[in-house]
């Protein structure tokens, strides 16, 4: 039942079947028996404990380690006995340290797969600089460059680009934002979300970080000891519906704030304040203000970008215009930003709202702790909801099957 | 008769041993370089074999010079060939050494991302550890170079060529007026070698040395 999410996904990109190593001299199998299905265009994070065998399922998926047992099956095809090289070339790989070659500049270190697959060298030129330009390095400055030359967060991007050489319709990451501080980490996050929705690879990610996972999965792999999978899942579901305490744990306190991350503005329904333009007179404020149970209106220019906030009582000062009174119109935030975004803004805001606008900065409306409160029940209520009809279907299944 | 007198009078002919002596270096430090490279490439992934080989060419380095110059006359007679043999022994402890650290000291992370793009086995070996292995590995062809420039002077006793031939002409005429400068002057010779020897490696690093790891 908890893989149950994996199922009904895209096709199946990867499939491993009974995959499973024991490492010579070792009692406990480091990776038992794993089935899983990856779906096409997904990211997949692997996410568990220190040792519990994620790096070695990710080594096995491209074979850097023989599996004892098992089958790995891309794009339809066992690859569980093809010639390795041929396949790794196939699989964009990016390991924890980077592993660029030092003695290589970034370009021939992007260009290594394309090279050995006989490219000529301009469609490599080009494709290089493609690449740089795709992970946010300017061609011009870094190709030319050693590793040595590069700072940490340059460094896996080069990485990255490599990894995607040849593209690939496959990559493994393996802790790719492992070592670099959290700004940098969270910038390098969102330009590969960025990025991914064009490229749409396959994409298994390893992280020990519930909050990476998060936001990085469109589906969640919770392992425990021997790559058992605990809970595979959306990242809404691991966070709503834990399968089991383990999962609880590992997610941690503050699932539901954690949730928040994955909602959007622009899902959730705004609330409407008044709002007046910046030349309105007085009483039609104070109208405004009256036909509405909100104590205070919100003052637009004539791009309808907020301005002010203004209260009944800051209306006293006739002689001082509307852009001067009241208190000045923060906490703004645009439809794509999540709802956890919202909250942090409404923290710190007066009247304990965020103004949503559009790209323009042109008002939209605004959403409140009501909203946010009302957005957590709905998820709750989905997730279980969910839980009961697959718990219906289970039984369906069994009594069909008596 | 001063050292300088002698270089003056006996100068050219000074001159054609250094030569005959440069020679045999390079030849011998070839021979070694391609034998030790080799012996580390095939040895520094497994530790039996890896220890014999360190061990024997060891082993090597300890016997004295007279004595493996003087072994080598039973099965190889006298002139250039058992010299360059004795030679091509001494040089390769240094030039093994160097290079099963150098391979050794290889991030395995470099590694692992070159054989998880589908390098295979031989080509990650010439296009990755080799090349980053190659400052140790080049330390150690210089070391070589170094001590086989001094040994070879020893191989006048099997008859080899070289600087060596004017000090054992030297020694052999204790007393006599030449004889001091003679050996001096053939001593000077083997030390200006070795250098030139040592210039030319530092050179040759710097310039076989990726800019991406140069220090
Ligand atoms: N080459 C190997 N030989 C023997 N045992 C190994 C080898 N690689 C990994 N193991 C063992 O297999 C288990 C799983 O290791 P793995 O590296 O997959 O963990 P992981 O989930 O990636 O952990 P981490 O989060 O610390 O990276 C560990 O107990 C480890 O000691
Ligand atoms: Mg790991």
């Amino acid at each position: 039942m908890t893989t149950s999410a994996a199922t009904n996904g895209g096709e199946s990109m990867i499939s491993l079947q009974q995959l499973t190593k024991v490492f010579p001299g070792q009692a406990k199998p480091a990776v038992e028996g794993l089935d899983m299905e990856i779906p096409a265009g997904e990211i997949v994070v692997l996410v568990g404990p220190s040792g519990c065998g994620k790096t070695t399922t990710m080594r096995l998926i491209n074979r850097l380690i023989e599996p004892t047992s098992g089958r790995i099956i891309l794009e339809g095809e066992d690859v569980t006995k093809v010639n390795p090289d041929k396949l790794r070339r196939r699989i964009g790989y990016v390991i924890q340290q980077i592993g660029l070659f030092p003695h290589q500049t970034i370009s021939d270190n992007i260009a290594t797969v394309p090279r050995m697959l006989g490219w000529d060298e301009k469609r490599i030129k080009a494709r290089v600089d493609e690449l740089l330009a795709i992970v946010g390095l300017d061609p011009e400055a870094y190709r030319g460059r050693y590793p040595k030359q590069l700072s940490g967060g340059q460094r896996q991007r080069a990485g990255v680009a490599r990894a995607l050489s040849a593209d690939p319709p496959v990559m493994l990451m393996d802790e790719p934002f492992g070592a670099i501080d959290p700004i940098t980490r969270d910038r390098l996050q969102n330009e590969f979300l960025r990025v991914q929705q064009t490229i749409r690879k396959t994409i298994i990610f390893v992280t020990h970080d519930i909050d990476e996972a998060i936001k990085m999965g469109d589906r969640i792999a919770i392992l425990r000891e021997g790559s058992q999978i605990a809970q595979y899942d959306t990242p809404e579901r691991i966070l709503s519906a834990p399968a089991d305490d383990f999962v609880a744990d590992f997610v941690g306190a503050g699932a539901s704030l954690k949730r928040l991350n994955l909602s959007l503005v622009r899902d959730v329904e705004m609330v409407q304040w008044p709002t007046v333009g910046i030349h309105d007179s007085r009483a039609a404020v104070l109208a405004a203000l009256r036909a509405s149970d909100k104590g205070a209106a919100l003052v637009l220019d004539d791009q309808r970008r907020p301005v002010r906030w203004v209260s009944a009582r800051d209306l006293g000062r006739e002689d001082m215009p509307l852009s001067d009174v009241g208190l000045p119109a923060e906490a703004i935030v645009q439809p794509n930003a999540t709802l956890a975004d919202a909250l942090n803004e409404m923290l710190q805001s007066r009247y304990g709202c965020a103004i949503v606008v559009d790209h323009t900065g042109a008002h939209l409306g605004t959403v409140d702790f009501a909203t946010v409160s009302a957005a957590i029940q709905e998820m709750r209520r989905d997730a279980r909801d969910r839980s009961r009809a697959e718990a219906d279907q289970l039984h369906v299944a069994d009594a069909a099957g008596a | 008769m001063s050292l300088f007198d002698y270089l003056n009078a006996q100068g050219d002919r000074l001159l054609g041993l250094a030569i005959e002596h440069a020679q045999i270096v390079i030849v011998s430090v070839s021979i070694s370089t391609v034998i030790g490279v080799l012996l580390g490439v095939l040895t520094y992934r497994t530790n039996g074999p890896r220890y014999v080989a360190l061990g024997v060419t060891g082993i090597f380095l300890t016997i004295p010079s007279f004595a493996l110059f003087g072994l080598l006359i039973g099965p190889l007679g006298l002139g250039a060939t058992p010299a360059i043999v004795a030679l091509v022994m001494y040089g390769l402890l240094p030039i093994v050494r160097n290079t099963i650290v150098g391979l050794r000291s290889v991030d395995p992370a470099v590694v692992e991302s070159a054989q998880g793009m589908g390098m295979g086995r031989y080509r990650r070996l010439l296009r990755i550890e080799l090349p980053l292995a190659w400052p140790v590995i080049v330390t150690g062809i210089r070391v070589a170079a170094v001590i086989i420039v001094g040994i070879a002077a020893i191989a006048a006793v099997v008859n080899g060529p070289g600087l060596g031939k004017d000090i054992f002409r030297a020694l052999a005429r204790v007393g006599t007026p030449t004889a001091i400068p003679q050996a001096l002057s053939a001593v000077l010779g083997i030390i200006i070698i070795a250098i030139l020897i040592d210039l030319a490696f530092m050179v040759v690093a710097r310039l076989t040395t990726s800019r991406g790891i140069r220090t």
